[in-house]
């Protein structure tokens, strides 16, 4: 079977035009989920197949398509849904965050600010916020249509009074326009500020089969309480790669002596840092002898 | 204060047959503030069926019974709920609570329902245990699990810690010793002197000498068998 | 003086069955109204339509609301009427787990009536909790513990407070005391009894056990299929009933 046996961008033109509507309704009301008839797609639940319709039905062919999972481009689901692009639109891909005008994201927003010609696709497990504590669709739905949004805040109280704080630390929900409670997928809630972009969000949830938006410049706010505040706070170290402070970090266990390292989820983020010539702890010869030393106490010179 | 008139009460008793008793017939009487009236008969003749339907326990088939300016026969619920509050009082021969209640809080209730503050309610409920011999050590405890005459005390304690201009005593003496019967008298006059109209029943006939300024011949009132 | 609700007409049939008819009564602010009957009685379905969880055919629910005087509970809209339920109006159902979250701890479950009308201060929210769970006798120290490691009788409790908790001034109650030990029952009873006193609060209680309305209720209504066949002060009833079958359902009752 030759590439030209799928459609452009794997759906057909109708599936596709059903889907555009879902979206344009969902960017007519920011955060409200919009059902559509999600398709069987090559992969199963839980990989992006929500995400993966809604790119298929913003892509054209001018388009230049970047995949991140977690943040990082080089990852098992970030390769295969790029290369399935790859070889149904045969669109341009990158892994620069600038020059995507599409980028499929699961569980991140990149770190370097979007701009208003680029679109957003979340891939989404479970796009009910309200779903944890109230098992009822008819009762979320109804939840939302008449903005009762008590119960959101039980899950916070609960957050509370069981750690102290809001341990919420991600799909932390946010309300978006001052009006729909939304749940942001899984990313942290370091990004949730982010959420706030020049770009246009699309969220897409195949096996829960609903699409949401966020149109550009809308005000997306994180809940909270008076007395204990939104805080978008990350692990309080600099990549060990690029030195970057700001940026939100994955922790790498480095052996079984308890060593690790902090790093950039953004891998293009921290690529592009170090092309520029920053340096983190690991990558200057100093740092990363006193690295090893520490975390690896027996052994006196760096590996070989 | 308390004006009786042509009072009539008979039970259908739709179980049995739809046997229809009368009970009373034609019952009057009047009392005035300060008085007190003491129902006689002998044991059946009605005098607690009078009793009861002066407190609106029971329907009266035909009459009234005015309490004040309200007609309990007549009256709604909520009416009588507020004149049993304020104007009506009743002590019966059997304590009916809410188990595990303190023996402090069910005679202060009264109080508390007529807007007494908790503290004022409880000094109260105190004065009156006290004077009725019932031991602190029991205060705290259900009167449910008391004796017989403890209980009726407690039950008396209740019945007077609230001043009603109206008051229906049902043999508020029975089974108390001789000390505890004198303050129960002298709880009986000092309400008189307040000015309340009581209405009595007695069966110690030494007491009803002493507090009743008249009594009132239930059998007088038994139907005329048709 | 206004009633706090008015019901003129109440009907409610499921096809050719008789759910309730022509329904009518009056509660005043401050009273407990107990419906008793057996089961299939009606007194389910008179409850379920006045707290507005089951739409009947025909009839009037005026309740007194606090922001425009009488209004028909179902002719207002349901965001409305979802409204007066978190607000003036409480609904506590015999099984605490239909009216718990069994998953939310007691304070969240206190909480939730208070967040659902906009508090958003976690420190106050826990006070009131605090204070409430307090009122309802369960000790503060199990604020954080989920309702499934309550026994029945707290659980109930816990109901209660999470109702009460916004101050509500009419309490529909099912059952209340419903599958609790007689012991336990007793101490629900007092602790409503207290509650109804000093919040000075309407209820509407429906159950058939005959000993707790005696001590709960001002007024009771007698149903028996569907229909509404005495009405009186709770006591008159009890002790002079007038219909034939309120006669068979006292004298039914054991005596302990």
């Amino acid at each position: 079977m030759t590439d030209q046996a799928y459609n452009f961008a794997y759906l057909d033109e109708q599936t596709k035009r059903m889907i555009r509507r879902a979206i344009l309704k969902g960017v007519a009301v920011p955060g409200y989920q919009v059902p559509f008839a999600s398709r069987e797609m090559p992969m199963p639940y839980g990989w992006g197949t929500g995400g993966v319709q809604v790119t298929s039905a913003c892509l054209t062919p001018d388009d230049t398509l970047k995949v991140i999972d977690q943040g990082a481009d080089d990852t098992t689901n970030a390769v295969s849904i790029r290369k399935f692009f790859e070889k149904t639109a045969e669109v341009d891909v990158t892994e620069k965050t600038a020059e995507a005008t599409v980028i499929q994201t699961r569980h991140r927003i990149p770190e370097t600010p979007l701009t208003d010609d680029q679109i957003l696709v979340y891939q989404v497990p479970i796009p009910e916020p309200l779903r944890f504590l109230e098992p009822s669709e008819v009762e979320t739905r109804k939840m939302h249509s008449l903005e009762e949004y008590g119960l959101m805040y039980v899950k916070l109280y609960e957050d509370i009074s069981r750690h102290g704080e809001i341990a919420t630390a991600y799909a932390y929900p946010v309300k978006v326009q001052d009006r729909y409670v939304m749940d942001p997928s899984p990313i942290p809630k370091f990004d949730n500020p982010k959420l706030e972009s020049a770009a246009l969000q699309l969220f897409g949830a195949g096996r829960e089969q609903r699409i949401y938006a966020i149109p550009p410049h809308t005000k997306v706010v994180s809940l909270d309480f008076e007395d204990h505040p939104f805080d978008p706070s990350k692990a309080p170290h600099a990549c060990a790669l690029c030195g970057a402070e700001g940026s939100y970090l994955d922790e790498v266990i480095t052996d079984d002596q308890g060593g690790r390292m902090f790093v950039c989820s953004d891998t293009d983020y921290c690529a592009s840092r170090r092309a520029a010539g920053h340096v983190g702890a690991m990558t200057s010869i100093e740092g990363a002898t006193r690295m090893l030393r520490s975390a690896s106490p027996d052994q006196t010179e760096p590996a070989q | 204060m308390i004006h009786v008139e042509d009072l009539r009460k008979s039970f259908t008793l739709h179980n049995q047959g739809a046997a229809v008793i009368p009970v009373i017939e034609g019952a009057g009487f009047v009392l005035a503030p300060g008085e007190c009236v003491a129902l006689t008969g002998e044991s059946g003749a009605g005098k607690s069926t009078v009793m009861r339907i002066l407190y609106g326990n029971y329907l009266a088939q035909g009459g009234s019974v005015w309490i004040g300016e309200v007609d309990i026969t007549q009256a709604e619920p909520r009416d009588i709920l507020q004149l049993r509050r304020e104007v009506l009082g009743y002590v019966s021969q059997f304590l009916r609570v809410v188990p595990r209640v303190p023996t402090l809080d069910v005679v202060s209730e009264p109080l508390l329902n007529v807007g007494w503050g908790e503290a004022d309610a409880q000094a109260r409920a105190r004065e009156l245990l006290e004077r009725l011999r019932i031991p602190e050590r029991l205060w705290s405890l259900s009167p449910t699990t008391f004796s017989g005459g403890e209980q009726q005390r407690v039950n008396i304690a209740r019945g007077f810690a609230h001043f009603y201009p109206a008051l229906l005593l049902d043999e508020p003496t029975a089974s108390l010793d001789a000390t505890n019967r004198e303050t129960v008298l002298t709880l009986i006059e000092e309400a008189k002197a307040e000015g309340a109209a009581i209405v009595g029943i007695f069966h110690d006939q030494e007491a009803r000498a002493r507090v009743a300024d008249r009594e009132v011949d239930v059998s007088t009132f038994a139907p005329v068998a048709a | 003086m206004t009633p706090l609700l008015a019901v003129r007409d109440l009907n409610k049939t499921y096809g050719r069955h008789v759910g309730c008819a022509d329904v009518s009564f009056t509660l005043w602010p401050g009273e407990v109204l107990g419906i008793v009957g057996e089961s299939g009685s009606g007194k389910s379905t008179l409850l379920n339509c006045l707290a507005g969880h089951l739409p009947p055919d025909t009839g009037e629910v005026v309740f007194d609301t606090r922001a425009d005087g009488p209004r028909d509970v179902l002719r207002m809209s349901e965001p409305e009427r979802r409204m007066l339920g978190r607000t003036d109006w409480a609904f506590v159902h015999q099984n605490p787990r239909d009216g718990l979250r069994m998953r939310v701890s007691a304070g969240g479950n206190v909480g939730e009536r208070l967040m659902a009308v906009g508090a958003r201060h976690y420190g106050e929210i826990r006070d009131q909790a605090l204070d409430w769970l307090d009122r309802v006798e369960i000790a503060g120290t199990r604020i954080d513990d989920r309702p499934a490691a309550f026994s029945g009788g707290m659980q109930q409790r816990l109901q209660i407070a999470r109702n009460l908790v916004t101050g509500p001034r009419l309490i529909f109650m099912d059952e209340p005391t419903g599958g609790l030990d007689v012991s336990v029952q007793a101490r629900l009873l007092d602790l409503l009894r207290g509650l109804v006193r000093q919040m000075g609060l309407s209820a509407i209680v429906v159950t058939h056990d005959l000993a707790v309305v005696r001590l709960l209720a001002d007024r009771l209504m007698v149903m028996k299929d569907g229909h509404v066949i005495e009405t009186g002060l709770t006591d008159q009833v009890l002790d002079d009933p007038q219909a034939p079958y309120t006669q068979l359902l006292v004298s039914s009752v054991l005596q302990v």
